[in-house]
């Protein structure tokens, strides 16, 4: 088995943007999984949430940005609210998210495909979570 | 007693119900909700990156006009609770964003979350008594059993929202108690129902869900209850199959204190 060492002195800026944006210390994550155990939408996530944290300490941007489980999240607050470390996993999440979305041309929610997916049921608070969520 | 009040936009439109019973029931226990004027939506869901303040503008707009009425501000929507509770507890100790949003907003004297944020069981648990409730129940709920379905928004994180215990609340199952109704304990009754995924991803919102609604049909609850308009649409989409009817907590109220 090989030793990582983590280095946070030395990460690159989106890895950085990300932290900021946050407000978290990932680095104070242990991986004790407490968080993906708990994740309800886990079986949606191609990367799961602890290691999610793990993967932003070894400062690779391309494979969390390009995984499902940033738009899987339901932004439910158990992880956070289970983690031993009280680290906020909602907010690294969020955070990944504007990432990508703040970028012109980014928007994970298509308007005009919209009305099909709209019942006449379905309460605005749906709607105008998924244009804070999926769109800036 | 006066409350400012803040509906939100969904019940204005697809959760009407939850207001209409709300407004009767406060008549009958003494209380007034003066609705906001001019309210704004407050977003539906809080803004958790450190950098955003625009979105969180409205939630403040409501907080400095309920303080400028010397009133508690009251929701009864679990998500305005969720965001409007958290942006108040962010002018309170985030003082960079308090600096920036009072410096936007430019209203007559600053906002720094000095107002109480309720939601409307709080009132009743806290400002009437779910004692007090019971005595004026005029319909008895007798027989019937209930399940609780606190949700996410509520509860957690618990620092903020300082609810109920997260994972183990007792609140909606005391106010199902005192309608006289059994309340009946099932383990997903604090897990999340899909929230928006609902919109783009039908089918895991569906799954998150039906283990709702199965968890409270073993226990043999008959019926749920819920403050959320997001959870009641979730649950309903899948209420046929598990034989278990959701309905607002504000119904079951009206109903037993005879206004329904």
């Amino acid at each position: 088995m090989t030793r990582v060492k983590v280095n946070p002195s030395n990460r690159d800026k989106e890895i950085s943007r990300i932290i900021e944006i946050s407000g978290e210390n990932i680095y104070s994550c242990m991986q004790c999984s407490k968080c993906s155990a708990s994740c309800p939408a886990n079986s949606e996530m191609d990367i799961l949430p602890h290691q999610v944290v793990r993967i932003l300490q070894l400062g690779n941007y391309e494979r969390i940005v390009n995984s499902q489980t940033i738009w899987n999240c339901a932004s439910c607050f158990t992880c956070g609210a289970r983690c031993p470390r009280d680290i906020d996993i909602t907010k690294i999440m969020e955070a990944i998210r504007l990432t990508v979305i703040r970028n012109k041309g980014e928007s994970r929610i298509d308007v005009d495909e919209l009305p099909e997916k709209i019942d006449d049921k379905m309460p605005h608070q749906a709607i105008v979570s998924v244009f804070r969520k999926y769109r800036k | 007693m006066k409350y400012s009040y803040f509906p939100g936009c969904t019940l204005k439109t697809k959760a009407q119900e939850l207001e209409k019973y709300a407004l009767r029931s406060a008549e009958v226990l003494g209380f007034e909700l003066e609705e906001q004027i001019e309210w704004q939506c407050c977003g539906a869901v809080y803004p958790l990156a450190t950098d955003e303040i625009a979105t969180k503008l409205s939630s403040v707009r409501t907080l400095a006009s309920a303080k400028e009425n010397g009133n508690k501000l009251v929701t009864l929507c679990s998500a305005c609770h969720h965001v409007i509770k958290r942006v108040n507890e962010d002018m309170k100790t985030d003082k960079s964003t308090r600096d920036k949003v009072n410096n936007y907003l430019n209203i007559s004297e600053d906002y720094k979350g000095e107002v109480e944020v309720l939601h409307y069981l709080e009132v009743l648990r806290d400002e009437i008594g779910f004692d007090e409730l019971a005595k004026l129940v005029k319909n008895p709920l007798t027989g019937r059993k209930i399940g609780a379905y606190y949700g996410c928004l509520l509860l957690r994180p618990d620092k903020v929202m300082g609810f109920d215990d997260p994972e183990n609340p007792s609140t909606i199952e005391e106010f199902i108690k005192a309608l006289g109704a059994t309340p009946v304990k099932y383990p997903y009754r604090t897990e999340c129902c899909g929230g928006y995924l609902s919109l783009d991803n039908k089918d895991k919102a569906a799954n998150m869900a039906s283990s709702i609604l199965l968890s409270a049909s073993k226990h043999e609850a008959n019926e749920i209850v819920t403050a959320c308009p997001l959870c009641k649409y979730n649950l309903e989409i899948n209420e046929l199959k598990s034989k278990v009817t959701v309905t607002y907590f504000t119904e079951l109220l009206a109903e037993a204190l005879g206004v329904k």
